[in-house]
């Protein structure tokens, strides 16, 4: 049975899907944006956080440390530390669990378990199990028998994509996912380029391919301020996702900051400088975009 | 609200709380002209309509629903024969900083020269503490259990459909049918039946007195009232004072009058828990609406005018204020009158009508503090209903809170009831089940979970006081196992329940022979048939609570002891209880450990919540199917109102990393900020009790607004209640509000006087709270989505 690295388990997850769901999150993702509200789904290794508001400070995660020198001071033992091999003492350590490793080695079956927790909430709600990231697609395997399993326990299935991944994988989990999540940043290859550090061609011509042949793709389209809120480029979006047949219904995620406090516990540079939400008018003026092409536009969800 | 019910509820919310000394004048009077002519029922029944005939009676400008138990609105009177205030106690109601009675000289007066001086001795309370023994009042001391009875009577009822087909004179009728079914030749207590029966019949008069004098006090303001339309309501209003409670009520407007009468009769008569509740309004009141619309009598918007001006009784109603240390337990205007509203017929369909919607709305833009309300969801009610209530709900006032219907049911059959009267009955209070109009279900006070656990940790010595309070069950240094532990705990709790249930039946039996309610037995089942008094076992159901409190707790202490002294073995039993001593100093540390890396009740975790399940059979196994003193049995509820704050400042440091003095879990909630998994975790891990073994269990969920926002939002929550309800879960309430907001509130109380939030089981003013328990509130877990 396939292993996977898994970064967070949300419950009562409103906002990934129809109904109560659970969202698995899957760590690693093939691209770089800079609005990113979850940086620590990044990278597909293991990492080291610490939450400020809850380190007191006391120095036991450096007395845990067998690598740990005088350099190291006295508190809070550095998160950048190229000695580390990840022996989990420090961690094991930290009374008030500030230090933490994001990204978790779980099983289908443990993942299962977790999942089938919230199973008397998702009956009548018609929710389910929502797949993200990161970039489920990232841990392909992984992803389909975390799918197959879920199918098999009756649950419906919810796969939230980037879109960056082989054809041959996003098709080969089409027939088990109820429902697509796909994102679509930004239409102009150059600007996808410099705000995501990859090329978009790929996300589109598999979107394409998808919506021929599966029948419930919501588009995602992070609502970014000077990034992609431009009419020209919103009206591209639109024209695009409104093309694509399988696609049903376009939802509007106005950029927030939650992923500040993030960055800034994993050692990263936040890139966006003081960049605020979008106004609410905005919001809806981009809905309206999307209506324009006969989509079903909603903000957020 | 039109102008009229916008200007009546003005008035109730500006108007400041005072104390009347009127009718502790009047019962002294009383009393001290007639003690001794009469049998006790008689004595309460004469006291009662002296009270009737004398009290000052108000009338207020605009008052569609008339009468007050004070002289006016929000003057609260005492009970003195119950618990007589010191001179002391007024002036500290007076002066203390949240929930103060305004005090004037005047009421001095009269409680030094006249009611101190004949009371003092004599009350229930002055008595019952001569008669209780020395242990139970050292463990009531140290804060193991309160006791409700020690300054109110029993009470905590609520009344069925029976006033809305049945007038005081039909209730006579009956009185006087089972005078004559006496049997003086052979029953020996024909003589005693007589006199309870004289002591009905002579309440049912008193309140058809009451009433009549407000007809006189309506026509006499009629005579010099210059607006005609004032003068014809006035006239309007006599007529139905002319008419109610003497008849069954045939309009809405003698309905709504008619049950006002009542409850103030109820909480005249004596000073009953919970004050008094129409139960499920909005079934009673649709024939009379259904009627008035048919016929053209009545309109929607007339029909919530009255339903408004009728709520702003209540509101005007604060709670008569407390002696001593309940003051500090449950300091509070609420009284608690939860109407029900939705729910089952008694035939099992839906209950939920009209009238629920105008109740509803009514809820939404009155926000008052009282009355409570709640809704009563069942598998059978439309979704349009519980999102109705959740749109009301997420504004944010703490109202309604939510129960369970069938599980309501299922908890009433266990005990016996017949399934009818079961979806008759409903919550009342803040959770508690009962059978509406056939029931005494008495609540005997909260008990200290946790300090038990305290106990059982040093060997039954109260560590705040050195005293030995309970049995010796070990020293903790010398437990090699968990099974060790718990069992030391059960030991002390056995002892404290038996102390606990000991006390209350004494005092039960104090009140069934000396402190009848006289009134309240005529509207409940079957007191005239058994011609018996409501507090002594008259009603056709009798069920006696222990109100458990601190399970949440409970559960993380235990999970931190098993989990780091036996199976991690990092910290002895012996070392941890050190650190308890010293209140975790210089040991914080170990302290974080054990609040942030153990296994904590609330996250759906089965290491800690079968913890919690121990402590509840435990509780249940200890303390259901005792025989209470009037026939029925005692059981369990998990509800603290705010009990919790007070338990907590009599505990020391304890293993779930609580400080000495830091308030405990309330209800069946987890510890403030130890649930981490989100809601549906919090649900799946109070769903594994088996509520329908209790009286009622509590649970709070604090929500950001921005979780209940849109239309999808409130579907999601919708279905989050109705899982929970599938688990059997009893009642769930929320807080829709942010930290932000309460620590504004905090701040500049002046601007936020209006903030209402739920505590625990009632909603009460934030800024009346006391700091700590406004603390309490903004830490419980706000539970954010990504």
């Amino acid at each position: 049975m396939a292993h996977g690295l898994v970064f967070n388990i949300q419950r009562y997850s409103v906002h990934d899907g129809p109904g109560i769901r659970t969202t698995v999150f899957l760590k690693g993702c093939p691209l770089h944006c800079a609005w990113c509200h979850n940086p620590e789904s990044i990278s597909p290794r293991r990492e080291m956080v610490v939450m400020e508001t809850r380190c007191i400070g006391c120095g036991e995660c450096g007395r845990a440390c067998e690598l740990a020198d005088a350099a190291d001071g006295e508190g809070c033992l550095p998160i950048q530390n190229g000695r580390c091999t990840w022996c989990g003492a420090c961690v094991e350590a930290c009374p008030t669990a500030a230090r933490q490793v994001i990204g978790r080695e779980m099983s289908v079956e443990e993942v299962m378990r977790a999942v089938l927790q919230d199973r008397v909430f998702y009956e009548d709600s018609g929710g389910g199990v929502t797949f993200s990231g990161g970039e489920p697609l990232m841990q392909p395997d992984f992803l389909a028998e975390l799918l197959a399993a879920s199918r098999a326990a009756g649950l419906h299935t919810t796969v939230d994509t980037c879109g960056m991944a082989k054809i041959e994988h996003l098709l080969g989990i089409a027939p088990l996912t109820d429902l697509f999540l796909y994102d679509l940043k930004l239409m102009d290859e150059a600007r996808h380029r410099e705000f995501t550090g990859a090329s978009n061609r790929v996300i589109l011509e598999n979107l394409q391919a998808l919506g021929l042949t599966h029948r419930q793709i919501w588009i995602r389209v992070p609502l970014v301020p000077g990034v992609n809120d431009d009419q020209p480029a919103l009206e591209k979006t639109a024209r695009f996702a409104a093309s694509v047949p399988g696609v049903r219904q376009v939802n509007v995620l106005p950029f927030h900051r939650t992923g500040t406090p993030k960055a800034r516990r994993l050692g990263k540079a936040d890139s966006l400088g003081d960049l605020a939400p979008p106004p609410v008018a905005a919001v809806e003026a981009a809905l309206d975009v999307f209506r324009q092409f006969g989509l079903e536009a909603r903000a957020g969800g | 609200m039109n102008d009229r019910t916008a200007k009546l509820r003005r008035q109730s919310l500006d108007t400041p709380p005072s104390l009347s000394a009127e009718r502790a004048r009047l019962i002294t009077e009383f009393y001290q002209a007639n003690a001794g002519r009469y049998t006790v029922p008689v004595m309460r029944a004469r006291a009662f309509l002296h009270l009737c005939e004398h009290k000052t009676l108000y009338l207020g400008d605009d008052e569609l629903v008339v009468g007050e138990r004070g002289p006016r609105p929000k003057s609260v009177p005492t009970f003195p024969e119950l618990t007589c205030h010191s001179l002391e106690d007024l002036r500290i109601l007076n002066s203390r900083p949240k929930t103060w009675y305004r005090v004037d000289s005047e009421c001095l007066k009269v409680y030094e020269e006249l009611v101190i001086p004949y009371w003092r001795g004599r009350s229930m309370r002055d008595r019952m503490f001569e008669e209780l023994p020395l242990d139970w009042k050292a463990a009531y001391a140290a804060g193991i259990f309160t006791e409700f009875m020690e300054q109110r009577a029993p009470g905590h009822t609520v009344l069925d459909d029976k006033i809305y087909h049945h007038g005081m004179l039909d209730f006579k009728r009956d009185i006087r049918a089972a005078m004559h079914r006496l049997d003086f030749l052979s029953d020996p207590h024909a003589y005693s039946k007589r006199e309870t029966l004289k002591s009905f019949e002579i309440s049912c008069d008193a309140l058809m007195l009451f009433a009549a004098r407000h007809a006189t006090l309506a026509r006499e303001q009629a005579a010099t009232e210059p607006r005609p339309e004032r003068r014809a309501e006035l006239l309007e209003i006599a007529a139905i004072c002319d008419r109610v409670p003497a008849h069954a009520p045939v309009t809405f407007h003698e309905a709504l009058q008619y049950y006002w009468f009542c409850h103030l009769a109820v909480i005249t008569e004596l000073n009953g828990w919970d004050s008094f509740n129409p139960g499920h309004l909005d079934q009673h009141l649709l024939p009379f609406y259904e009627r008035g619309l048919a016929d053209g009598s009545l309109t929607r918007e007339r029909a919530r005018e009255l339903i408004e001006c009728f709520f702003i009784k209540f509101n005007n109603h604060p709670a008569p204020p407390k002696v001593g240390v309940t003051a500090a337990e449950s300091g509070t205007y609420t009284d608690f009158a939860n109407i029900n509203i939705g729910g089952l017929l008694r035939d099992g369909s839906n209950g939920a009508n009209e009238v629920s919607r105008i109740l509803l709305d009514i809820v939404e833009e009155m926000h008052l503090l009282q009355p409570s309300t709640n809704i009563q969801l069942s598998c059978k009610s439309p979704d349009d209903f519980l999102q109705h209530a959740l749109r009301v709900i997420s504004r944010g006032y703490g109202f309604p809170s939510i129960f369970n219907a069938d599980t309501v049911v299922e908890e009433q059959l266990r005990q016996g009831k017949t399934l009818e009267d079961a979806r008759a009955g409903g919550c009342s209070g803040c959770v508690e089940v009962g059978a509406f109009g056939k029931e005494a279900y008495i609540l005997t006070g909260y008990f200290n979970l946790v300090k038990v656990l305290e106990l059982a940790l040093h060997d039954g010595v109260d560590s705040r006081t050195g005293l030995q309070l309970g049995p010796t069950t070990g020293d903790p240094a010398e437990f090699g196992s968990f099974a060790e532990l718990f069992a030391a705990f059960r030991a002390q709790l056995r002892h404290f329940v038996d102390l606990k249930v000991a006390g209350s039946r004494l005092i039960e039996r104090m009140y069934a022979e000396e402190m009848p309610a006289p009134f309240l037995s005529v509207l409940i089942d079957d007191c005239v048939l058994k011609a018996r008094d409501y507090n002594a076992g008259g009603a056709r159901y009798n069920n006696t609570f222990i109100q458990m409190v601190g399970l949440g707790s409970m559960a993380d202490c235990l999970s931190a002891i098993k989990e780091v002294c036996f199976e991690q073995g990092k910290v002895s039993l012996k070392a941890m209880v050190q650190a308890l001593d010293q209140n975790f100093e210089g040991q914080e540390v170990l302290r974080q450990r054990l609040m942030h890396r153990t296994h904590k009740y609330g996250n759906d975790d089965d290491y800690a919540d079968n913890l919690m399940l121990d402590v509840f059979n435990a509780c249940f196994a200890e303390v259901d199917g005792r025989p209470d003193a009037r026939g029925g049995h005692y059981r369990v509820e998990m509800l603290p109102t705010t009990c919790h704050v007070y338990f907590g400042s009599v505990t020391g440091a304890m293993p779930d990393g609580r400080l000495a003095g830091m308030p405990l879990s309330e209800g069946i909630s987890p510890v403030q900020g130890a649930d981490r998994s989100g809601p549906t975790a919090v649900l799946k891990s109070a769903g594994k009790m088996d509520h329908v073994r209790t009286g009622g269990t509590l649970l709070n969920l604090k929500f950001a607004p921005n979780l209940v926002g849109s239309e999808e939002a409130l579907q999601k929550w919708a279905h989050l209640v109705r899982g929970y309800f599938k688990m059997d879960g009893h009642h769930v309430q929320f807080n829709v509000l942010t930290a932000e907001h309460l620590r504004q509130a905090q701040a500049k109380p002046e601007a936020h006087r209006d903030l209402i939030v739920r505590v625990a089981g009632y909603s009460d003013y934030f800024c009346d709270l006391s700091f700590e328990l406004q603390e309490e509130i903004i830490a419980r877990t706000e539970h954010q989505e990504f």
